[in-house]
């Protein structure tokens, strides 16, 4: 037996008062990926061809790193931000969903913290 | 996970087939779906074919027509029969309208109709509209303000600040929009869903509300709000021809505006 009014369900706990950063947050970055995004892939399909030399000497650059280091963040950062979305509108399991988020952004985290140090250790070497 | 079948029990069966006595250079089936909940049985599409000489320009006229001469147990809204009461909404060849103003000559072949979709249905083509009525009813929609309006007179607006209000204040409240809204399918019991947004958003752009920093308080939610993710289907099925999804645009722009 439930007595409990729609009025007193719609309402619920009312509102979390978050949300607009996550939203802000994704855009940004997906604006920010797409020149990045673009210059990646530009480098990478010469470097496909190229020895492994070329690409060492390319990530000797301080302007190359900065924009690598920046597009793994990015790209780590609006991955983490939109497997959140999915995970929100899919899971609708309460711990189930925070679990995933929770392991989602700690896993990008991780891949985001291992590829810049992996760039870096290219730079200093 | 979200589930992607209908349960055992809601699933559509084949229904009856009632073949029309007059016939016709104009005739046309209606395929519609029927539910009644004091039986034990799963819902089923019965056909009804009807000489369209005989019969009304609209959907409804259609229905009204298998309700008076064909089957009478067939359920349904209606009232206003001119697009203005938002009674009629049901999901009509694929697309969630209003049977009053959706002519039976925009369907090729056979029509399809189902009541409006991921609601729970009471009986036929009426669904259960409560909760989406609570949800309205949790924006507060109405003008509020803490100015006592001067006495013999009206709160008074530009030109200009009510035109802010145009294609906001004609929702009907039908919640075609609402329920063709994916979105709000899987999170419906958090998501407001695109008619309440809009409807909220009529009271924001509003020059004589007060309480538009509340009102957007009140919406700053993952789920309340930003599980909108601009599909566009409020926009397409909308029967009045308003864009609920830019309504919720400007909401989420009024958010960004606030910070700063």
């Amino acid at each position: 037996m439930k007595y409990e009014t729609p009025l007193h369900e719609a309402q619920s706990l009312g509102s979390a008062k978050t949300g607009v950063q996550h939203w802000m947050a994704q855009r940004v970055s997906a604006i920010a990926l797409i020149p990045l995004g673009v210059w990646f892939i530009a480098f990478f399909t010469i470097f496909l061809t190229a020895p492994f030399e070329a690409a060492e000497q390319w990530l000797s650059s301080e302007w190359s790193v900065a924009f690598a280091i920046l597009l793994t963040l990015c790209l780590f950062y609006h991955g983490y931000l939109g497997m959140r979305t999915i995970w929100e509108d899919y899971v609708p399991h309460e711990s189930s969903r925070w679990s995933l988020i929770i392991a989602t952004k700690l896993l990008c985290a991780l891949m985001a913290i291992v590829a810049v140090v992996s760039i870096l250790q290219v730079f200093l070497s | 996970m979200v589930q992607l079948r209908l349960p055992l029990n809601s699933r559509l069966q084949k229904g009856k087939t009632y073949i029309s006595s007059s016939k016709g250079q104009n005739m046309k089936t209606f395929h519609i779906y029927r539910y009644d909940p004091d039986s034990e049985e799963n819902p089923r599409l019965d056909s009804y074919e009807l000489n369209l000489d005989e019969c009304g320009a609209m959907v409804l006229d259609a229905l009204i027509k298998i309700k008076n001469e064909v089957d009478t147990t067939l359920t349904f809204r209606r009232s206003c029969r001119e697009g203005i009461c938002g009674s009629c909404a049901m999901n009509i060849d694929g697309t969630n309208t209003l049977a009053c103003i959706k002519p039976i000559a925009e369907c090729k072949g056979d029509i399809k109709i189902t009541p409006l979709p991921h609601l729970y249905v009471i009986k036929d083509l009426v669904p259960d509209l409560s909760f989406a009525y609570a949800q309205y009813a949790s924006i507060q929609p109405w003008l509020q303000s803490d100015e006592t309006p001067p006495p013999n007179k009206e709160r008074l607006q530009s030109k200009e600040e009510r035109e802010k209000i145009d294609g906001l204040w004609e929702c009907i409240l039908c919640f075609c929009c609402t329920t063709s809204c994916p979105s709000y399918w899987w999170n419906g019991d958090k998501y407001l869903g695109p008619a309440t947004l809009l409807q909220s958003y009529r009271w924001i752009a509003d020059s004589r509300d007060e309480a538009a920093g509340e009102r957007l308080d009140n919406l700053e939610d993952p789920f309340k709000l930003y599980r909108c993710h601009t599909i566009m289907n409020c926009t397409n099925t909308c029967p009045k021809g308003l864009n609920p999804a830019k309504a919720i645009g400007s909401i989420k722009t009024k958010m960004i505006e606030r910070i700063g």
